[in-house]
Parts: C-alpha cells; sequence; structure tokens
C-alpha cells in the first residue's frame, strides 16, 4: 500500500516536471522563433479585453503591431464577457487579485466602481498624459491619480438618421421636439419606413432616449449632475423627465418598427442602413458595425442630437472612450513590460491600429491620435456640434450613481407597460440603492 | 430445564435483532457504530462548504458590500427588498408560475401516463420521447424556443399564420410572457411527472379494474374511483416537486425573457440575480436569505403534510 503510494507521487512528480518542460520548452521555441536573440528575457504579460463589436480584433492587430516592435515582450489576449456579468467578474478578479496584467474597461461611473485608489496602478507620470483632453482625464481619474488611457474614439448618443428618406420627402433635420414628431409624421405618412427605430431585444438600446438627452438637461440646468449626485435632482421632475416623456409620445404615436419587442441592435442597424427605418436613438459607434456591415450605405447615415422641447437647449451627448488600466497586482518587469504596451496604445503607431480597426465615431481624446480623411460624413456633422459648442458628456461621466435597471424601466415605458411619470420614478428609486451602495453623502 | 430456556432465549433474540444492538448501546450513551474520526472529512467539508457560507451570508445580509469594502448597516437591505417595487411583482409571478406549471404537469402529467400505460403501439419510444425533454439542458430549450416563438419569422408563428391565425409575441407581449414561459417549462418538465404516474399506475392490481368491469363500470367511473384515488401518492409527489422547481425556477426564465419586457416575468430569484448582477452583494445576499425562509415556510407544513399521508396509506 505504501509502496504503491509512493510509487503513484513519484510517477505524479515525473508527469508533472515533463510538462513543464516540454512547456518552458515551447514557450522559449515560440520567443526565439519570433523574436531572434533575447529569448531568455522575454516577458510575457496578459491583456484581458471584454467580448463584443470589434474590440477583440483591435486588441489583436494591436499585439501584432506591438510585438513587431518589441522582440523581449509577448502578449497574450484573454476576452470575457462584457454587459453587467462583465461588470462583476471584473470586480471578482480585481478584488481577489486575478486580474490579468492589464484590461479594457469603460470609464466613467463603471471605472470608479472599481475601486481604483486601492486596485489600479495610477498612470499619471507617464509621458501620453499629457496628450490627453480635459474631458477624459476627469473620467479616468480620482482625487490620488490618473489611471487610464484611452482606447478609440469618443463617440456621441443621439438620433442616427437615415439620409435619403430625408432627402426623398424633402425634410429638415430638426431642433425642437414638435419638428422631430412632425417629420415622423410626415415619414409615417409616406408608409414606406418606421419612423422611428426601437430594438428591445437588447435591453440596453431602450436608454438612448433617457440617456442621449442628458445634454438637453445639462444645457438648460448646469448644476444638474452635482445636484444629482448629492441627491437634490430627481428624474421625475423637469427637465430630466423630458427623456421618459419623450419615449411614451414616440410610442404613444405608434411611430416605433413593429418588431420594436423583439429586434435586436444588429436589426437596428440593417434598418437604419438600409432605409427600413428612418430614425435611430442609439450610440454613434454603431458606425463601426453599419460600414463592417454595409459598407456601400455608410454615407447614407447622418447624425443629430436627440431634441430638447426648446430649441436653445437641443446639444448632443457625449460618450468618453473606453480605457485600458493596469492593476496593482502587476509587478516587477510585467508592470514595466504593461507600461511600455500602454505609451505603445496611445502612440501615433497605435491610433493607426485604432483607425484601421475601430472605425473613428467622433473626435479621439488624444492629440496624438487623429481622424482620418476618409471616415464617413456622420463624423463631421458630429463635429460641427463640437465646433459650435453644443456638448455635453453623458450623465455616467458626471456624476458616479446610474441606477442598475434603467435599460428595464426604459423598457417598460417604451412598451407602453407604464407611464413616463411611473418610470422616472421608479429610477429614482433604483439611483437612489446605487447612491447608498456608493456611500454618497446625503442619501 | 425452563431455567436453561430462558437463560438462552435472551442472547439468541439479540444476535437475530442486529437493529436492536446500537439501540440498546445508545441508550448506555456509547453513541455510534464508528469512531469519531470516522465522521470528521464529512464534517469538515460540511463546515467549509455548507456551515460557514450559510452563516457567512446571514453576515453579509447586513452589509453593504461592495466586494472591496463592508460596512454594517442592519436591517436596512432587508428594509429595500421589500420596499423594492419589483419584488411585489417578482412574488406574484413567482407563484403564479409555481401553480400553473405544477397543475398543469399533474393534468397532463396524469393524462399522458394514462395514454402511456395502455395497450398502443410502440409504447415503449412514445415513453422516452415524452421524457427526452428532461435530459435537454433547460439554457439551450430557453434558446431554442426563443428562436421558435419570435413573433417575426419564429415557426410558431409562421405556422399560426399559415392557417390565418395572428400569433401574439409570446415572450415579448407582457400579457403572454410569464405564461409562455411557463408552457415551456411543463414541456420540459410533464416527462418525469408522466414517469411517475406510469410507475404510480402500473402497481394498481389489474383485478380492481376486471372487477369494475364485471359490474359494468363505465371507463370514465373506473378511471374516478380507481386510477385517481390510488395514484394519489404519485400525485402528491408530483406536486411538491413540480412546486419546488416551480418557485425556485430561474434558468428558463432568464434564458428566454430575462425578466422582461421590462419586469413583467420577473420571479424572486430573477429579482436577487439582477441585484447581484447590480452589485448590490449584501441586499442581493438579504434577498437569498428571505428566498430561503419563505422556501422553507412553505415547505415545512407540505412535507409535514405528506410524512402523515404517508404514515396513513
Amino acid at each position: 500500500m505504501l509502496f504503491r503510494t509512493r510509487a503513484l507521487r513519484t510517477a505524479t512528480a515525473i508527469a508533472g516536471t515533463a510538462m513543464i518542460v516540454t512547456l518552458t520548452a515551447c514557450s522559449s521555441g515560440g520567443g526565439s522563433g519570433g523574436g531572434g536573440g533575447g529569448a531568455d528575457g522575454a516577458v510575457e504579460i496578459e491583456w484581458l479585453v471584454q467580448n463584443g463589436g470589434s474590440t477583440p480584433a483591435m486588441a489583436e492587430a494591436m499585439i501584432a503591431a506591438f510585438e513587431a516592435e518589441n522582440d523581449d515582450i509577448t502578449v497574450t489576449m484573454q476576452t470575457q464577457p462584457g454587459g453587467t456579468e462583465g461588470d462583476n467578474l471584473m470586480k471578482t478578479k480585481l478584488a481577489t487579485g486575478e486580474m490579468s496584467d492589464l484590461f479594457h474597461y469603460n470609464s466613467g461611473s463603471l471605472f470608479q466602481a472599481l475601486n481604483p485608489n486601492t486596485t489600479l496602478v495610477d498612470l499619471s507620470d507617464q509621458p501620453w498624459v499629457d496628450d490627453l483632453t480635459e474631458d477624459f482625464v476627469t473620467v479616468v481619474s480620482t482625487d490620488e491619480g490618473i489611471y487610464g488611457a484611452p482606447i478609440g474614439s469618443s463617440f456621441a448618443g443621439a438620433v442616427i438618421y437615415n439620409k435619403p428618406i430625408y432627402e426623398e420627402l424633402g425634410l429638415e433635420v430638426p431642433t425642437t421636439w414638435d419638428e422631430f414628431m412632425a417629420n415622423n409624421e410626415a415619414i409615417a405618412a409616406a408608409g414606406t419606413a418606421a419612423p422611428i427605430i426601437q430594438t428591445y431585444g437588447d435591453t440596453w438600446t431602450s436608454q438612448l432616449f433617457v440617456l442621449g438627452d442628458y445634454a438637453n438637461v445639462n444645457t438648460a440646468d448646469p448644476d444638474w449632475a452635482v445636484e444629482y449626485t448629492a441627491g437634490n435632482r430627481k428624474y421625475a421632475e423637469e427637465p430630466a423627465i423630458a427623456g421618459f416623456q419623450h419615449q411614451q409620445d414616440a410610442f404613444d404615436a405608434g411611430f416605433f418598427n413593429e418588431d420594436y419587442a423583439s429586434a435586436l441592435y444588429d436589426d437596428g442597424i440593417r434598418m437604419i442602413a438600409t432605409g427600413e427605418g428612418a430614425h435611430y436613438p442609439i450610440l454613434t459607434n454603431a458606425l463601426a458595425t453599419i460600414q463592417q456591415n454595409y459598407p456601400d450605405n455608410a454615407n447614407d447615415v447622418g447624425v443629430f442630437a436627440l431634441p430638447a422641447d426648446d430649441a436653445a437647449n437641443t446639444s448632443i451627448t457625449i460618450w468618453q472612450p473606453n480605457a485600458v488600466y493596469i492593476p496593482q497586482t502587476t509587478e516587477g518587469e510585467k508592470l514595466e513590460a504593461a507600461k511600455e504596451f500602454v505609451a505603445f496604445m496611445t502612440s501615433p503607431a497605435g491610433c493607426e491600429v485604432q483607425n484601421e480597426t475601430l472605425v473613428p465615431s467622433g473626435p479621439y481624446v488624444t492629440s496624438a491620435c487623429s481622424v482620418p480623411d476618409d471616415v464617413p460624413d456622420l463624423i463631421g456633422e458630429l463635429q460641427t456640434y463640437f465646433d459650435e459648442e453644443k456638448t455635453a458628456p453623458a450623465l455616467e461621466f458626471l456624476s458616479p450613481i446610474k441606477g442598475p435597471n434603467l435599460e428595464n424601466i426604459t423598457v417598460q415605458v417604451g412598451s407602453g407597460i407604464s407611464t413616463a411619470e411611473e418610470g422616472a420614478a421608479l429610477y429614482d428609486e433604483d439611483v437612489k440603492k446605487q447612491a447608498q451602495q456608493l456611500g454618497l453623502e446625503g442619501w | 430445564m425452563t431455567s436453561t430456556t430462558t437463560a438462552a432465549v435472551p442472547p439468541v433474540a439479540v444476535t437475530g435483532d442486529p437493529a436492536r444492538t446500537p439501540k440498546k448501546r445508545g441508550k448506555g450513551g456509547i453513541a455510534s457504530a464508528y469512531p469519531t474520526w470516522f465522521y470528521l472529512p464529512a464534517a469538515a467539508l460540511y463546515i467549509v462548504f455548507f456551515a460557514v457560507p450559510t452563516f457567512a451570508s446571514f453576515y453579509f445580509s447586513l452589509t453593504r458590500w461592495s466586494l472591496f469594502d463592508i460596512e454594517f448597516i442592519g436591517f436596512a437591505n432587508f428594509v429595500q427588498f421589500f420596499s423594492e417595487a419589483q419584488l411585489l411583482q417578482g412574488f406574484l409571478n413567482t407563484f403564479a408560475y409555481g401553480f400553473m406549471t405544477s397543475a398543469l404537469k399533474v393534468i397532463l402529467g396524469l393524462a399522458l401516463a394514462l395514454l402511456l400505460t395502455s395497450q398502443i403501439i410502440a409504447r415503449g419510444y412514445l415513453r422516452s420521447v415524452v421524457f427526452f425533454p428532461v435530459l435537454v439542458s433547460t439554457i439551450g430549450i430557453g434558446i431554442t424556443f426563443k428562436v421558435l416563438l419570435d413573433p417575426f419569422g419564429g415557426l410558431v408563428n409562421e405556422s399560426l399564420a399559415a392557417i390565418g391565425i395572428t400569433g401574439p409575441g409570446w415572450l415579448t407581449d407582457p400579457q403572454w410572457a410569464l405564461f409562455s414561459v411557463a408552457l415551456i417549462d411543463v414541456w420540459k418538465g410533464v416527462g418525469i411527472a408522466c414517469l411517475i404516474y406510469i410507475a404510480g399506475i402500473v402497481a394498481i392490481p389489474t383485478e380492481y379494474f376486471e372487477a369494475a368491469k364485471v359490474d359494468g363500470a363505465s371507463a370514465w367511473k373506473s378511471f374516478r374511483s380507481i386510477t385517481l384515488p390510488l395514484v394519489r401518492p404519485a400525485t402528491a409527489t408530483v406536486v411538491i416537486l413540480s412546486l419546488i422547481g416551480g418557485l425556485r425556477s430561474f434558468e428558463l426564465i432568464w434564458a428566454t425573457t430575462r425578466g422582461g419586457p421590462g419586469f413583467t416575468s420577473d420571479v424572486i430569484a430573477s429579482v436577487i440575480y439582477k441585484q447581484y448582477q447590480a452589485g448590490f452583494y449584501g441586499l442581493s445576499t438579504a434577498g437569498n436569505v428571505v428566498l430561503f425562509l419563505v422556501v422553507t415556510a412553505i415547505m415545512i407544513p407540505i412535507s409535514f403534510l405528506l410524512n402523515r399521508k404517508q404514515v396513513d396509506a
């Protein structure tokens, strides 16, 4: 018995050693094959990105470009799901010290929820920080440091519209809600396309009426975000209730595509690109998908801000790009390698990769990158809002509080299950829970 | 002679009835058949994997917990949980779902069992076909039905359209969503109910039916007076199993509607899961404690009832 156990142990040990030897042989073989010299000093780092959209393709291209320039660093890509499941995974990995050497994640309120001061490496001493726009720096920093480097361009939450339909019916870009509804009326009367596309099969897309209206709220009441964080402003009151109200009005008027309840984001992209629908309130990074799936229609779409009731308030809501962060568990030469990789991403060479793999959907937030000349027209239309200074950041970049149930509430309002008032009041409750969870004062 | 017999009897009785030996020893306080160390591995596993998490969850339900730090807030989570607007809806939906699936499984399970115990062709094959959905993964079924029930281009509504009926948005219409999911659950789970009923029906002695036939009883009469009363234990089992299954249902609802549209098909488990997803770890733990208490409160009387029935039988 004793002998057998011992034999078993020895066998296991031998097998284990053999495996390690094989693995080492493999990796060093790969290293020297790729990099020529310096195989011994190769540092391996791991980069975690969230699945979905064009992110993994961008990550692969970025890694290839970086490794071509750096023989001594090998980067492997890890993927995980996005969405709320992804949020939990990120937090769990950081809390348990299992995070990859660097990771790609949202900026703004989701970044704040990672408890950056105790989990992330401060990058404020890095040379590329000086190139960043002030708006971006605020959404990846705390009082104690700057933690993220931008990947991709900024983008807007606005109405993407189908230009051929507008030309055919002789419509003008609306600047007030009433003009917008009049356009919808005309499109409905023409009967060839759905006036407004909604895609509640992917619930997150239902939030745009509310989230994309924030720039209008901000113009009407510049203190709104600060007061909201302090618990003094509510969605159930003017001016913020307008977003919910508009969604209800659009539903009540019957302007949605008939399959709004089950359609998916990809269906919405198809409809707006091919003219099955006229308006789609969505994020402008949809442009990347349009260009990928319907390249011939990329210039058939334009953009305008979700109109406010008063034309003077109509402005466009801007989202900041996601960023790359380094957790505090990355140390020593891996930390150096990770920093080098981050610097590469924000360098002109990295920008080139971003331009190729992620279609810019708005201005870049670092002066190191610039939008190429051959982008679709939509980007130019977006730029005019910047030139006229009619932009404001989305609320999630001005306040740490975003209620997690908004997408379900806006589906309710947008399907006639509840009214705008009920929806807004329910969301205020949701916001309160989040504020308490964050431990904010005054809730 | 007599004295030897009486003296000899007790040892024989003891060895003849081994069950009595530990009992007698137990009375004397010498405990059980195994030494204490024999229990240690199981006890360690129990403590690490069951006792500690259970008590930890009671503690965490009293905190505001963000994975990074913990703040003790007393019963605030429970207050919050009960003031949640979705919660009442969630409870109602859970009970509606539990009772609806349970009732349908009893009715359909019994009907199918009657069919599958009769003298029909390919009985064995048909039995396995009824049981087959039980073997398929719930998530797989949910995703499949999401495609089948798609209001535009889904097989079900296309088929209905072919005979001139406009089908509803099964999973997207707030009036239908919960009902549709319940029907899918019944389709998936009726095989178990049917199996239990088949066992129950087969166990009824055929003499009863023969006697009833001789007395001129109709088919309905012998079903009412023989089959139905005699499969009562089977009915109790089916009700309990499907009710427990219905009350803690989650995967199917999550795979088909995610509690939507809005909150119209949310059940307690999906409300709790959404709170966990949102990062309200303390709050969702409080929800689990509540769910634990509710399920216990429902199951103790039911299992008491069942045990009494078994004694009666």
